[in-house]
């Protein structure tokens, strides 16, 4: 079994506030970031995500706990002393220097010759498609161009392990949107583990192998994207990553599947794993919209009733919201719209609600 | 209103305040002293209006007996001493100032603020004051000698005042201010993350410095040179107070010939050999080669 790239162990972070509170970025965090993985740290601002990616790369060191890099510890060290790189969020790229330079300047500081220095450079311009830069100044750069001298300037020294520090957030959705592809094919062919910090899901979802979720300084959740996106295990999770209908109920039986759930006057719903909770328990169910499927309510169809409240047209898809029958429950369901284009159903219109099996979770918290 | 408007008429508008300041307070007096140093001297003061270039003669030669004109350098010695004193006093207000301003410019606001408060409080109090305090302090009997004879960590008194020593520190204390505070401008704004982003990519403290501090504060180390040199190529008032005026230096030169030489246009055309040197020197640091960065390019 290969060495993992990044060992996280019981790191605790707390900083002294300037009034003299002091603040715990990070509370506890394990984790272990696998060998040629792109991993990303999700979470929303002030989660402990950055805290955590600049104690690897040793601008700040833990309070409690230790961070291992292939099986070494890198306790103490100075970050120009582990080979680890980080691109920053604001690219900081050095302004007197040209674009060739700010990417050899790795190289130099580690003592190559000139001619091998400019010849690595030019590989890496070449690698982020930034050949033809090499003699601008960083400021006559728009931002993407700035970011792929950044990357450039990252990899050079073809560090074990690169951290990215939100690095897509200052371009705009078109460029975004190329830069994920790019980034994830470069992580591809170079081999390096990647550790990506980003606030925005879908980056998270589209380009990581395994993701973990962060919330006030703890660990929420570690997985595959499939499985964050599938299995929130809590609240926040499944809050946190795409958009999830929450509904507060009641055990009524447990079944062989799962658990069956009262969610109103004689309204039960059958769900997946109960999740250690035992009949009785007040629980708290997640289905995300995409789960449920609306039929017509013609006689002939079976499930759950409602009544359609609001219909929003969001181009491929209508988001309706459904009033259930017998309930004081509102859920947003998501629909694919009529290949024509028109949405399928109508404000006022009763339908049924079919919620695929294993769909509505039982969180554990 | 549509005149006003336009752009050309705008700038004229704007820049017209500076330029009538600058024309009037600048360039009248540097013509007065101009057309005086061509001549002739009046020995009761002021100047004969007629043609002369005897002031710039006078500057690199004197008349023996037999009204000869014999290559004399003691002007030239002065102008070398007073270069001398103004590049060391330069070197050690760098010295003293650069880790000065990086300092405070790493402090939190509160403390910045303050900091730089200090600095500028020597301002507020006369030159001549300050000088003589300083003689206070250094003389024989002043308050340095008696505490260090009364702790007994020496017999005799030092002799402090009238020496290199007391020139230098008169200087450096006066015009480290003007090193410090354009450094600390310039520093301050410098992007932390640029530190941390080159310590991420291998640069040790030392490499760090040299190759990323030192260059994007160049513009503020150059300004603050030149605010240091400038003035301490002309001072009078320090080398004759705590130097005993045991040497003559170009702004004590100078100062003579108003005074009690009585030689205006000696004293104009020394004035302006010495403005032509600065200038000369401004014109290098300006045009000169190897200058990547525009002075407020960069961070």
């Amino acid at each position: 079994m290969p060495k993992p790239a990044i060992e996280i162990k019981n790191v605790t972070k707390i900083f002294e506030g300037h009034t003299g509170h002091p603040v715990t970025a990070l509370d506890n965090v394990s984790l272990t970031i696998d060998d040629n993985e792109f991993f990303t740290l999700l979470g929303p601002s002030g989660c402990g995500k950055t805290t955590l990616l600049r104690l690897i790369a040793g601008f700040e060191y833990p309070t409690q706990g230790e961070i291992v890099l292939f099986g070494e510890s890198i306790r103490g060290l100075p970050p120009q002393q582990r080979p680890v790189n980080t691109v920053f969020q604001h690219y900081a790229l050095f302004p007197h220097m040209t674009v060739a330079e700010n990417v050899g300047f790795p190289l130099k500081m580690q003592g190559q010759q000139q001619d091998e220095m400019t010849r690595t450079a030019a590989r890496m311009l070449d690698l982020v498609k930034m050949a033809d830069f090499g003699d601008r100044m960083p400021d006559q750069l728009s931002g993407g161009q700035q970011q792929r001298v950044a990357l450039a300037r990252a990899l050079a020294p073809q560090p074990k392990v690169l951290l990215l520090d939100e690095p897509l957030s200052a371009l705009d959705l078109k460029l975004r949107q190329e830069m994920r592809v790019e980034l994830k094919n470069l992580q591809r062919q170079t081999g390096i583990t990647f550790v990506f910090v980003t606030h925005d899901q879908v980056e998270a979802l589209t380009m990581s192998d395994r993701i973990a979720v962060m919330s006030m300084g703890r660990l929420q959740q570690e997985g595959t994207p499939i499985s964050i996106y599938e299995q929130p295990v809590n609240r926040f999770v499944a809050d946190f990553i795409g958009e999830t209908n929450f509904i507060q109920s009641t055990i009524a039986g447990i079944e062989s599947s799962g658990a069956r759930c009262t969610i109103g006057p004689g309204t039960t719903l059958g769900t997946g794993a109960t999740a250690g909770k035992g009949k009785g328990d007040a629980v708290t169910l997640a289905i995300r919209p995409e789960k449920i499927r609306l039929v017509k309510a013609d006689g002939a169809a079976e499930g759950l009733k409602g009544r359609v409240a609001e219909c929003i047209y969001t181009g491929t898809d209508t988001n309706y919201q459904v009033d259930l029958e017998n309930s004081d429950v509102r859920l947003v369901v998501r629909g694919r719209n009529a290949i024509t284009g028109e949405t399928l159903f109508k404000v006022g219109e009763t339908v049924v609600l079919n919620v695929a099996e294993g769909a509505a979770r039982i969180l554990a918290d | 209103m549509r005149l006003l408007q336009s752009t050309p008429m705008r700038r004229v508008l704007g820049l017209g305040p500076a330029l009538g300041i600058i024309g009037f307070f600048m360039v009248v007096p540097i013509a007065i002293i101009v057309v005086f140093s061509f001549m002739k001297s009046n020995p009761y003061g002021g100047v004969n209006p007629e043609f002369s270039l005897e002031a710039y003669k006078q500057f690199l030669f004197e008349r023996n007996l037999m009204d000869e004109l014999v290559f004399n350098a003691a002007y030239l010695r002065i102008f070398g001493r007073s270069f001398l004193l103004a590049l060391v006093t330069t070197a050690l207000c760098l010295l003293i100032g650069f880790p000065t301003a990086y300092y405070m410019s790493r402090q939190p606001a509160r403390r910045k603020n303050l900091m730089v408060f200090l600095v500028t409080i020597p301002f507020w109090t006369n030159l001549l004051i300050r000088a003589y305090c300083w003689i206070l302090l250094l003389r024989d009997t002043g308050i340095i000698n008696n505490y260090l004879i009364k702790w007994g960590i020496i017999d005799e008194p030092l002799t402090l005042l009238y020496t290199n020593f007391a020139i230098f520190l008169g200087l450096v204390y006066t015009h480290i201010p003007f090193m410090v505070l354009p450094i600390y401008a310039r520093v301050e704004k410098l992007d932390f993350n640029l530190l941390e982003a080159a310590h991420d990519l291998y640069a040790s403290r030392r490499q760090l410095m040299r190759h990323v501090i030192l260059p994007l504060a160049a513009p503020g180390i150059i300004a603050g040179c030149l605010l240091v040199f400038v003035p301490c190529l002309g001072d009078f008032i320090i080398p004759n107070l705590l130097g005993g005026g045991k040497h003559l230096m170009i702004g004590s030169l100078i100062q003579l010939q108003f005074g009690g030489s009585r030689n205006w246009p000696f004293g104009s055309a020394a004035a302006l050999i010495l403005m032509s040197f600065v200038l000369i020197a401004m014109m290098i640091y300006v045009w000169g080669p190897g200058r990547k960065m525009k002075p407020e390019g960069g961070a």
